[in-house]
């Protein structure tokens, strides 16, 4: 039997069948639900693992179920498509831990985890996806699967934010299916091609393929948070924790970075959207959303929503970097995708558990919380400190390869930008560190639910998965030289585009 | 393989309903196996069609023009395939639906709108169509009258006068043809038509008729009473089936007869009207407050989308039958969906479904699951059937007609997540809920389900649709 066809399908299923089955389970059966929350996303890691090695040993692998004439549903593990499933498996695993800590005894856990492994599902195959179209089908389905969880709590103000995400989100696919649709009749193909399928076209579709491009890219604009495109993303925060962690943070968003990049690499080919002159105005958005998501993360008071501001800024990182022309700006660009993943899940971990422990939700309820909570706090600070570039950190290493990036492909500019939006993140980070370390702690706290143990301070399962994403923060960013790290990855990836290079 | 499937697709359900008629004690199990025998015998024609390709019959032996002839190409297999699944998930939803006087009415009458459905798909000829569209009408609107309520009969009362002219406008443009060319067996119609003023006055007469029952707007005004008002299942078959049967002949007269000489400005006037009919349907579903309203007037802006093929022409057939197929598929999900919701609550009022998410799961999935079709969004048949009209539309150059398509997918998301986001919330008002069977959920939630499987099996679909090229020119 033939492996290699089977993979990407099972790495998918390995999320989907738990994620049914759950839906079905009575809300008591915890143990149950646990054992397959973990069961799949133990799976899903290994089958990654297999697919990476595999993929380093030179193995193709690829799956294909006809859907339309002519259009198929492709199933595809390429180098840039496991650099996402890899970051989403790790984490999914680290999230569903924390979810179960975090969501215990709290009513609908089988219809959150049912949605939250559809959600998983559905951003593995965002990342596999061979074509455009199967791009577009699991992006909807993305779409469609967060929205439960965004009201999950029910109350009023979550069904208004849940209605602003389907307003952002889906107005945003309706362009993104025009887009895919419009390409399909004038190229007959879909098919996600190292270097891009588009160079050959005929000058007389040059106009039409740029609208194509600003519609595909303004469609994957609204998940990746582009201003003005990223109003939905502060409001969803009324999410669980695990939900603003995992997918606000990480699928989500990175579904729509990650999409900038397939259109960019794989659709047009870097060279060819250069030739059309539509790297620069895409670099200026990311620009302007790196500035404006800084400059508002500032004035928030709201942990959870400053966190989010900055993920608008952050995320943008990796459309800079795409838009650089030239394969230094790309590496910068795509090991943010990782980078950014692992910093930002590490914050919002860290946001849960003080509202989860201490039931703080601002920024001034947070003076002495580093000497009640000092672990989760520590991994906070990295964290921190990885999104300001600070030294060792991931950060300090996607943001070098970036102001390179910028530096190669004659855009100084850009090294401003940069530079700017360091000195603004260290401007909303370094107030809180101070606050938590150094302010003194207040008589009570808001509503402290979760008691100190001797050293623990809060539920096991709760610290643990901050601690593990804060310390890989700190290993991708000391190791970022070995063979293993997303570094190399991305340089392999980058290999592939700019030079055709096969292992 | 010589079984007349197509002649036992009309005989069964007529035999059973007789037979409901007069033991209804044994009614129900009749119905349900008669059901399933003609999924199995609908199942059973399409592989004969697979393998022999179009079924032309000869009833009694009796060859047109003085016989009844029956005719099955990829088309009628389409609209009898979406009978027996809509048919399927009715009968088991009506068994646990009804009271048992209710359902003694119910039954009969039942049975023989399955016939005369049936027998509508499968005829050839002109005269044969009128017979069944009409006795399928009046079916349509005893069953819309049978919970009895003021309501109820308003809404049936204005149904029946339109079913009635609809029908009356369709005999007159027959007779015009008959006079015209001395026939009705539509296969030796296209061959004689020529633009004469008798052919285009019985264009006009047969295509208002068909439009009014096939409620295009601005024709609509007695669809959202009268299936709000009908009992659930009602509602199911009427939104699904009932409507579509007319646009099937029309859709036949148009590319076999009407079509070659009726020209570009009848076809744009038909796309202006779904244009309409997309915008102010989905925009009266979101102003809706009660649910079965909002699902009716989501039929008006869904009719719409089948008749932006006509302007597309050839290219965009095949995208309208899907649509039909994954339409019937979701409609009926969708109100047997919302027929719970009002079971369980006691009441549909959008605004106070109060955590119906939570405590009807199966039925709000259904929901969810029929809606993500009707907002074509992918993966489902829906979603298909959208790409296919969209693709037509772009390749033509079609910009106004693609805009309408996105702009109805995004209202048709503006109504069904209005409905979600109250199903998911709780309500100010809190009621003592009923409960709902369990035949119900599923019912609503298997239909559902195979709105969205349809997605996977577009391939297959659109192959067997070729079968006797009804969209080639060729019919019955």
């Amino acid at each position: 039997m033939n492996w290699d066809a089977w993979l990407p399908p099972l790495v998918v299923l390995s999320s989907l069948l738990p994620g049914l089955i759950i839906f079905v389970l009575p809300e008591e059966r915890v143990g149950l639900r646990t054992v397959l929350n973990v069961t799949g996303a133990v799976a899903k890691l290994l089958l990654v693992g297999w697919m990476l090695w595999g993929v380093a040993q030179g193995h193709h692998y690829e799956a294909r179920l006809a859907l339309l004439p002519d259009i198929e549903l492709v199933l595809r593990a390429d180098p840039l498509a496991l650099l996402f499933v890899t970051l989403s498996a790790v984490l999914w695993l680290l999230t569903t831990v924390y979810a179960i800590g975090y969501l215990e005894a709290s009513p609908h856990r089988s219809r959150f985890f049912g949605f939250f492994s559809l959600c998983v599902t559905a951003a593995i195959g965002v990342a596999l996806a061979g074509n455009l179209l199967t791009f577009l089908v699991f992006y909807e389905l993305l779409t469609l699967t967060t929205y439960p969880l965004v009201v999950h709590r029910g109350t009023e103000a979550a069904r208004k934010a849940g209605q602003t995400y389907l307003i952002y989100t889906l107005a945003g696919g309706t362009l993104l299916l025009l887009g895919t649709v419009w390409l399909y009749t004038l190229t007959g193909t879909l098919e996600f091609t190292e270097g891009g399928f588009l160079h050959t076209m005929d000058a007389a579709h040059h106009r039409s393929l740029i609208v194509i491009f600003i519609l595909l890219i303004v469609g994957l604009g609204v998940k990746a948070a582009l201003v003005p495109l990223h109003g939905w993303l502060p409001k969803a925060m009324v999410a669980p924790a695990p939900v603003s962690a995992l997918l606000h943070a990480v699928a989500v968003v990175k579904a729509g970075a990650f999409g900038i990049v397939r259109v960019v690499y794989d659709v047009y080919g870097v060279e060819f959207a250069q030739r059309l002159n539509l790297l620069t105005p895409l670099a200026v958005a990311a620009a302007v959303t790196i500035i404006w998501g800084s400059l508002r993360a500032l004035f928030q008071d709201d942990l959870k929503k400053r966190l989010a501001y900055s993920t608008v800024s952050q995320v943008s990182y990796i459309a800079l970097g795409v838009a650089l022309f030239g394969p230094v700006g790309t590496i910068g660009g795509l090991v943010h995708l990782v980078h950014q993943g692992i910093m930002k899940i590490t914050l919002f971990f860290c946001a849960g558990n003080y509202a989860e422990t201490l039931g703080i939700h601002k920024i001034s309820e947070m003076n002495g919380a580093g000497r009640r909570m000092p672990l989760t706090t520590l991994a906070f600070s990295i964290a921190a400190l990885g999104m300001m570039g600070a030294p060792l950190t991931a950060g300090a290493v996607s943001k070098a390869w970036l102001v390179e990036g910028a530096t190669a492909a004659h855009m100084p500019w850009v090294v401003w930008v940069l530079w700017t939006s360091s000195l603004l993140n260290a401007a909303y980070f370094l107030p809180i560190l101070w606050r938590t370390w150094f302010r003194p702690m207040p008589g009570a706290w808001p509503d402290e639910h979760i008691p100190a143990r001797r050293w623990r301070e809060t539920v096991w399962l709760l610290l643990l998965p901050p601690l593990v994403t804060a310390a890989a923060t700190l290993v991708a960013g000391i190791y970022a030289d070995t063979a293993i790290s997303p570094l190399a990855w991305a340089q392999l990836i980058t290999d592939r585009e700019y030079f055709r290079a096969t292992p | 393989m010589d079984i007349p499937w197509a002649v036992m697709l009309i005989v069964l359900p007529l035999a059973a309903g007789l037979m409901a008629f007069v033991w209804p004690r044994v009614a129900q199990t009749l119905v349900l196996c008669c059901s399933l025998a003609i999924a199995l015998a609908v199942a059973g024609l399409a592989l004969q069609l697979w393998h022999h390709g179009v079924f032309h019959h000869a009833l009694g032996g009796w060859e047109a023009p003085l016989g009844i002839g029956l005719y099955a190409d990829g088309l009628s297999l389409v609209l009898l395939t979406a009978t027996a699944l809509v048919g399927m998930g009715v009968s088991v939803y009506a068994s646990a639906y009804f009271t048992l006087d209710d359902a003694h009415h119910f039954w009969p009458i039942w049975l023989f709108l399955l016939a005369a459905l049936n027998a509508l798909f499968l005829s050839a000829d002109l005269f044969n169509l009128y017979v069944t569209l009409e006795l399928m009408g009046l079916a349509a609107v005893a069953l819309t009258a049978l919970s009895g309520g003021r309501d109820a009969l308003a809404g049936a009362v204005r149904y029946l006068f339109a079913t009635l002219s609809g029908s009356l406008a369709y005999l007159l443009g027959v007779a015009l043809l008959y006079h015209a060319f001395g026939s009705v067996d539509m296969a030796t119609l296209a061959g004689r038509m020529t633009p004469v003023p008798a052919a285009w006055a019985a264009l006009g007469l047969m295509s208002a008729g068909l439009l009014l029952k096939t409620a295009l707007f601005p024709l609509h005004f007695w669809l959202p009473p009268a299936h709000a008002s009908a009992p659930s299942p009602v509602s199911a078959v009427l939104s699904a089936l009932v409507i579509k049967a007319s646009f099937y002949i029309l859709l036949r007269l148009w590319i076999m007869l009407f079509g070659p000489f009726a020209g570009d400005g009848v076809a744009a006037l038909l796309g202006g009207m779904g244009t309409a009919a997309i915008v102010w349907g989905s925009v009266q579903a979101l102003r809706q407050t009660r649910l079965k309203l909002l699902v009716a007037y989501s039929t008006v802006a869904q009719i719409g989308y089948l008749f932006l093929a006509f302007p597309l022409a050839a290219a965009a057939w095949n995208a309208a039958a899907v649509l039909v197929l994954s339409h019937a598929l979701a409609k009926s999900a969708m109100f047997l969906a919302a027929g719970n919701l009002l079971h369980f609550g006691g009441h549909d009022r959008i605004a106070d479904l109060d955590r119906v998410v939570q405590r009807l799961p199966l039925s709000a999935f259904a929901f969810a699951l029929a809606g993500v079709s009707l907002m074509g969004l992918p993966p489902s048949g829906g979603f298909i059937g959208k790409w296919l009209l969209l693709e037509a539309a772009l390749a033509q150059g079609r910009w106004d007609l693609a805009a309408v398509m996105l702009l109805g997918g995004l209202l048709a998301a503006a109504y069904v997540f209005k409905v979600l986001g109250h199903a998911f919330t709780q309500a100010a008002v809190t009621h003592e809920p009923t409960a709902v069977p369990a035949r119900m959920e599923w019912a609503a939630l298997l239909l559902a389900c195979s709105a969205i499987l349809l997605g996977f099996t577009a391939t297959p679909l659109l192959s067997l649709l070729e079968i006797g090229a009804p969209f080639g020119g060729s019919g019955p």
